[in-house]
C-alpha cells in the first residue's frame, strides 16, 4: 500500500468523525500558536532593544564612577587627559548628569528627564542637532543658561513654531532653547528618548545641587579598537584609583550581550511552557488513537482478513495521528501569526515572525504525531484477526 | 489445492487443555465445492481460520497450491491471504464508512495495483454480482442480500484460487440464502474452488462433497449425489 493511499485513507476517516478530529487537534493548535507568539514577541522585543540601543551611538563606552573617594579624586578634566593621551583609542569624552527636573513654558510644564553634558555628547550618543545649535565649550565654561531640547519637547511645548531663541524654566531658572535633537523614535511618545533636554554640565551641577559627576561616555576611536579602548579604560581607572571596585566600564558589545543573554533565557523560558501545552496535546492525540483503534478494531479485522500486512495497518493509523497533527500544526500556525501581529499592535511592538520558528513548531508536530501516534498503531497492528472479527 | 496433515490446534485453559483440532487430514482438489459441516463447539472455525491462513497450528501440515503455509511468517500468510483466498463472512463485514466501489476495491489496495486497474477490476466483480450502478452506495443503503453480494464481489475481485464462506446464508432469508447459493454455485462452475461451512445440512446438500467435523475430528466425509 502506498504513502499516498494511506493518506487519503487517513483523510476519510479524519473528515468522517470531524468534531472528533477537530478537539484532537485543538491541543496541537493551542500548543504551536502559544509556542509561536512567546517566541516571536521576545524576539521581536530583543530586536527593538537591540535598534534602540544602536540608536544611542556608536563605539561607546560609559564609564560609572562608584567609589566615594574616586568621584573626589577623578575630574572631567582627569577623564579628558585620559583621552588626549590616548587618542589611539579614545575619540571624546563627555560627562553625564542626569536630573528630572520640572520644565515650564508659557503655561504649560511637566517633567522631563534632563541630561548634563557637554559638546560631545551629541556625537558619543548619536544625539544630532535638528536646528539651532548644540552646547559648545565655552557654555560649559560660563555656565551658560541654554538648553537643547528633545522632539517630543518641542512638540508639547512649542507647537507649530520656532522654539530656537525662546525661553523655558527649568527648575524654576530661566533657560534659553538654543537647539532642537533629531527625532529618535517614530512615535515621539512621552518618556521615550525624545522626551528629554540636554544644558551644560557646569549649569547642571549648580542646577542639581551636586558637583559629582559618576558617569561619563567616551567615544572609542572606531569600531575596531573599540573592545580594546574598553579593555585600556579599565587598565587606567585601576592604575588611577587602584580599587577594581570603584568603577564600572561597559561597552556597548557588553551591553547587548547582558540583553541578549536574558531575552534568549526568556524565549527559552516561555517557549518551555508553551511546549508543555504541546505535549499535553500530544498525549490528546494518543488517547483519542487508542480509542479509535478500539472503536475500530473490526475494521481492522476486516483489513487483515482480506490480506492487510502489519505495516499496512501501522502506516494507516500512524498516517492518520500525522495527518491530524500537521492539520494542527498548520492552523496553529496560522493562529500563532495571527495572535502575534494582534498583541503586538496592542502593546505597539512592531513584530516579525521567524521561519525558524514555524520549522521548529512544524516539525515538533510532526515528531508528535509519530511519537505518540506510534504506540496506538503499533498496538492496532499487532491485533490478532480472528478476535478483530469477533469482536463486537 | 488443499492438503491438510495432521492437524492439531490444542489450547491450554489453566490445567485443560482443549483439542479444538485432534488429528485432522482433508485433501481438496482444484474446482471442488466442499461444505463443511458440523455443530457449534465441533472445531469448524478453528478449522476455517487455519484453511484461511488466519491462524496457524500447533502442529501438522497445510500445503495451500503446494506452498506449506503451517510454518511461515505473518506477513506472508497476509500476502496469501491477499492473492490466494476471498472470504465470505456470515455478517458480511463490509466498512460502513467507504462505498460499494471502494469496498470491493480494497484487496487490490493491499495488492497495490494502479487505480485504473483497481477500478476495472471492482467494476467488473461488482457487475458479476449484479449490482452495476450501485458502486456509489454506502453498504447502509443496501439490503442484507445485496450487502452479502457486495462481500461476495470483494472476495472474487483478486481472482483467488479458493473461496471461504463462513455461513454466508446465516443473516439472510431463506429466499435471499438461496439466491446466494445460487451464485456460489454459479461462481464454482467458473474453476473457482468453494469451501463452505454452516451448520444447516440442507444448505450443505448444494455443494459436491460434504465433511462433518465432530469434537475436533473428521466425522464424515461424502460425495453428494447428483440432484
Amino acid at each position: 500500500m502506498s504513502i499516498f493511499q494511506a493518506v487519503k485513507m487517513s483523510l476519510k476517516s479524519i473528515s468522517s468523525n470531524r468534531m472528533r478530529s477537530f478537539l484532537t487537534m485543538l491541543g496541537i493548535i493551542i500548543g504551536v500558536a502559544a509556542v509561536i507568539i512567546m517566541v516571536s514577541l521576545v524576539q521581536s522585543s530583543t530586536a527593538q532593544i537591540k535598534a534602540q540601543m544602536e540608536s544611542m551611538g556608536t563605539n561607546m563606552i560609559s564609564v560609572m564612577l562608584t567609589g566615594r573617594g574616586s568621584v573626589r579624586n577623578l575630574s572631567i578634566n582627569d577623564m579628558q587627559k585620559l583621552v588626549d593621551d590616548n587618542t589611539d583609542y579614545f575619540l571624546s569624552v563627555a560627562p553625564v548628569l542626569n536630573g528630572n527636573p520640572t520644565i515650564k513654558a508659557g503655561t504649560e510644564n511637566d517633567v522631563t528627564s534632563l541630561i548634563g553634558t557637554n559638546q560631545h555628547y551629541s556625537s558619543i550618543n548619536n544625539a544630532e542637532v535638528e536646528f539651532g545649535r548644540n552646547i559648545t565649550e565655552r557654555d560649559c565654561l560660563n555656565r551658560s543658561k541654554i538648553v537643547v531640547i528633545g522632539k517630543y519637547i518641542q512638540n508639547r511645548f512649542f507647537p507649530g513654531e520656532n522654539p530656537i531663541g525662546k525661553e523655558m524654566k527649568i527648575s524654576g531658572q530661566v533657560f534659553t532653547v538654543v537647539g532642537v535633537l533629531k527625532a529618535k523614535t517614530t512615535t515621539i511618545a512621552q518618556s521615550s528618548q525624545d522626551d528629554r533636554i540636554m544644558i551644560p554640565y557646569t549649569t547642571a551641577q549648580r542646577l542639581l545641587r551636586n558637583t559629582a559627576i559618576r558617569s561619563y561616555s567616551f567615544q572609542a576611536a572606531n569600531a575596531e579598537v573599540a573592545e580594546k579602548a574598553s579593555q585600556k579604560l579599565e587598565d587606567l581607572l585601576l592604575k588611577l584609583l587602584g580599587d577594581t571596585n570603584a568603577y564600572r566600564v561597559m561597552n556597548q558589545a557588553e551591553m547587548l550581550e547582558s540583553v541578549q543573554s536574558i531575552t534568549g533565557t526568556m524565549s527559552l523560558m516561555l517557549g518551555g511552557i508553551a511546549g508543555i501545552s504541546l505535549l499535553v496535546g500530544g498525549i490528546g492525540i494518543m488517547n483519542i488513537m487508542l480509542v479509535s483503534v478500539t472503536e475500530r478494531t473490526r475494521e481492522i479485522g476486516i483489513r487483515k482478513a482480506i490480506g492487510a500486512r502489519r505495516s499496512s495497518i501501522m502506516t494507516q493509523f500512524l498516517i492518520e495521528s500525522i495527518v491530524i497533527t500537521l492539520l494542527g500544526g498548520a492552523l496553529g500556525i496560522l493562529f500563532g501569526i495571527a495572535g502575534t501581529s494582534a498583541i503586538g499592535k496592542a502593546i505597539s511592538l512592531k513584530t516579525s515572525v521567524s521561519l525558524s520558528v514555524i520549522a521548529l513548531s512544524c516539525g515538533v508536530s510532526i515528531a508528535t504525531g509519530v511519537f505518540f501516534g506510534w504506540y496506538p498503531a503499533n498496538k492496532a497492528s499487532k491485533l490478532n484477526p480472528i478476535e478483530a472479527l469477533r469482536f463486537e | 489445492m488443499i492438503k491438510i496433515e495432521n492437524m492439531y490446534k490444542i489450547y491450554k485453559m489453566g490445567d485443560n487443555e482443549v483439542r479444538a483440532l485432534d488429528g485432522i487430514n482433508i485433501h481438496i482438489l482444484k474446482n471442488e465445492f466442499v461444505a463443511i459441516v458440523g455443530p457449534s463447539g465441533s472445531g469448524k472455525s478453528t478449522l476455517i481460520n487455519m484453511i484461511g491462513c488466519l491462524d496457524t497450528p500447533t502442529s501438522g501440515k497445510y500445503y495451500l497450491d503446494g506452498i506449506d503455509v503451517s510454518r511461515i511468517n505473518e506477513n506472508k500468510l497476509a500476502d496469501i491471504r491477499n492473492r490466494k483466498i476471498g472470504f465470505i463472512f456470515q455478517s458480511y463485514n463490509l466498512l460502513a464508512k467507504l462505498t460499494v466501489l471502494e469496498n470491493v476495491e480494497l484487496p487490490l489496495i493491499y495488492m497495490g495495483l494502479s487505480k485504473s486497474k483497481r477500478h476495472a477490476l471492482a467494476k467488473d466483480a461488482i457487475s458479476r454480482v449484479g449490482l452495476s450502478g450501485r458502486e456509489n452506495h454506502r453498504p447502509n443503503q443496501l439490503s442484507g442480500g445485496q450487502q452479502q453480494r457486495v462481500a461476495v464481489a470483494r472476495a472474487l475481485v483478486n481472482n483467488p484460487s479458493l473461496i471461504l464462506a463462513d455461513e454466508p446464508t446465516g443473516a439472510l432469508d431463506s429466499k435471499t440464502g438461496q439466491e446466494l447459493l445460487a451464485m456460489l454455485k454459479d461462481i464454482h462452475s467458473n474453476g473457482n474452488t468453494i469451501v463452505l461451512i454452516t451448520h444447516d445440512k440442507e444448505i450443505a446438500q448444494n455443494a459436491k462433497r460434504i465433511i462433518t467435523i465432530r469434537d475436533g475430528k473428521i466425522h464424515q466425509d461424502s460425495e453428494v449425489k447428483a440432484q
